[in-house]
């Protein structure tokens, strides 16, 4: 008797739980649906299915936002500064953990210190630091200044997972005439590959939908990712919602088929990163 | 002996070289510069850089009404954005540890706003407030959903906290998740014979024991939401008449737009002294309540 009541409900909840779901996605439907309804269409009928597909509202805001080229830059921003990011930081927490110096211990210190400035307290300066060093307006300047954004975080992750590596494996390769560096890149580097994959995605997620950053440092429209082509759009063709929101469609895309393909790792990088930060 | 000291010195400097190069150049220098642009009067495209002591700091503590509308309203939207992604968080994840059927497909379900860029997500509710939740209310007459919803301060206010719960709750569920699986089945077993209803487990056992994913989840929310940017630009741009301007857009505003370099920096500093004060207050405060299991 206990044992079907309980299981009775169990299935209620599911039931109430799905229905917020429901609710949960409605803003999804909302877009989609609109953004394939000619533009008299989304005025008068919202909520409906639409009278007819107009997948033509996608071919021409692919051709006005430029969407190949956005989309590379994106790609291009994301996979280069993630992979300088993963280098230095892995780097500089290995040296930092292993030869715990004054200097060392002080730099750590100041690393994880940093993390809680926020980043509107410094752009005013940093606009003037990245023009003083000629990277304004460049895609490899914003690559530099996501090293600067991103280490503090990289490092401390990587700091605190390889706590769980033993020393003897390292050693036993220093005994085995590995230098410091090959006892790094062939021994260290391959066992932090779970952190390297949490921090990879963390920092795609971040560096993908940066808006303020990026927004200040490039300003040509070749060299615009897709937030900012996508803002650049949205800001002219204000209240024209069939093209924004074909518009909106193509900005969240990329982002949704990388979380579907790597939805395991993402929820588990997140989880780690938010145990250890 | 030479060489060994010379090799140690080439490691320090190729594997944390780069590291703190690229950090001091990108952090620590701005940082820096923001204490002495803060005490000058600078519209960031001349040269000229005019001295004026602590005049930046006097105006904004007593005569920038629009600095202060904007500290006001992040206070007030941080505290209900953060309760209510918190509450809806925590309560996702109690339901979505259960044997659901679909659980795992409601997981995916209520994290997907998460990989949406905030700015992306401020446009995609522009539309649903604008013309969406019209449709709703012209269907069920309800009277909510015909609210001129961006239109004034108030329903503003509550559009730009209803975005953020339905974002970040998502987020703080998955650390939750992580949090609840942990608590030991014994513990929970034990509280059962010993005669625990389900609401004493949870106030007597689970809450004790995610202590530390509260701590952290607390910690997330309100950072990100006292720093609210991208969404608050692209949802509201600050309006109705600069009701709903957070802190961060009236610090944009203030360098970007008016040319006022050196007042921006000293607002961003004031703003960095209080992000920093109520997030390391926070930290103390739940890591006390936090027990060993």
């Amino acid at each position: 008797m206990e044992e079907t009541r309980y299981r009775g409900g169990l299935l209620l909840l599911e039931i109430v739980v799905i229905l917020f779901a429901v609710l949960y996605f409605v803003p999804f439907y909302f877009v989609l649906v609109n953004s394939v309804k000619s533009f008299g269409d989304v005025m008068r009928n919202t909520a409906g299915w639409p009278e007819v597909f107009m997948w033509s509202n996608y071919a021409r805001v692919w051709e006005i936002m430029r969407y190949p080229l956005a989309f590379f830059n994106s790609l291009f921003i994301t996979v280069l500064a993630n992979a300088g990011l993963v280098v230095i930081s892995a780097m500089a927490a290995h040296r930092i953990l292993r030869k715990p110096t004054r200097l060392n211990k002080l730099l750590f210190a100041l690393f994880v210190a940093a993390m809680v400035i926020p980043f509107q307290s410094i752009m005013i300066p940093l606009v003037k630091v990245v023009s003083g060093l000629g990277m304004m307006d460049s895609r490899l300047g914003l690559i530099f200044c996501y090293f600067g954004f991103g280490v503090s975080l990289n490092l401390f992750l990587y700091h605190g997972f390889m706590k769980s590596i033993p020393l003897e494996i390292e050693e036993a390769a220093v005994v085995d005439g590995c230098t410091p560096y090959g006892v790094f890149w062939r021994i260290v580097f391959p066992l932090l590959k779970p952190m390297t994959i949490t921090v990879l995605i963390l920092n795609s997620l971040w560096i993908w939908n940066d808006f303020l950053l990026p927004s200040l440092v490039l300003h040509r429209p070749e060299i615009r990712t897709i937030p900012l082509q996508t803002y650049a759009f949205f800001g002219q063709y204000t209240k024209q919602w069939d093209l924004a929101l074909a518009g909106l469609v193509l900005g969240v895309a990329p982002m949704v088929a990388f979380f579907l393909a790597m939805q395991k790792h993402i929820i588990a990088g997140i989880s780690a990163g938010a145990v250890k930060g | 002996m030479r060489t060994k000291r010379l090799s140690e010195a080439a490691q320090q400097l190729v594997f944390v070289g780069p590291a703190m190069l690229v950090f001091g150049i990108v952090v620590l220098a701005p940082f820096f510069m923001s204490f002495y642009y803060s005490l000058t009067q600078w519209n960031g495209v001349t040269s000229e850089v005019k001295w004026v002591g602590l005049d930046n700091f006097a105006y904004i503590l007593t005569s920038d009404e629009g600095f202060r509308t904007s500290f006001w309203f992040t206070t007030r939207y941080t505290v209900a954005a953060v309760l209510g992604s918190n509450l809806l968080g925590f309560a996702l994840a109690l339901v979505l540890t259960l044997p659901l059927k679909s659980r795992n497909v409601l997981r995916t379900v209520f994290f997907l706003p998460n990989i949406i860029a905030g700015l992306l997500l401020g446009f995609i509710w522009q539309f649903i407030f604008v013309k969406g939740f019209a449709a709703i209310g012209q269907w069920t007459g309800l009277a909510f959903f015909n609210l001129p919803w961006l239109g004034t301060a108030s329903t503003a206010f509550w559009g730009m906290v209803i975005v953020s719960v339905w974002q970040m709750a998502g987020y703080l569920m998955v650390i939750y998740i992580a949090a609840i699986i942990n608590v030991p089945k014994d513990l929970l077993e034990a509280a059962k014979i010993d005669g625990a209803n389900r609401f004493h487990m949870l106030k007597s056992v689970i809450v004790p024991l995610v202590m530390p994913a509260f701590t952290v989840c607390l910690f997330l929310a309100i950072s990100w939401s006292f720093k609210v940017f991208d969404l608050n630009l692209s949802l509201t741009k600050g309006g109705p008449f600069g009701s709903t301007e957070s802190v961060a857009l009236n610090i944009y505003d203030e360098a970007f737009q008016n040319n006022r370099y050196g007042l921006g920096t000293a607002k961003a500093l004031v703003f960095f002294v209080i992000v920093a004060a109520v997030t390391s207050l926070q930290v103390y405060f739940t890591k006390r309540k936090e027990v060993e299991s």
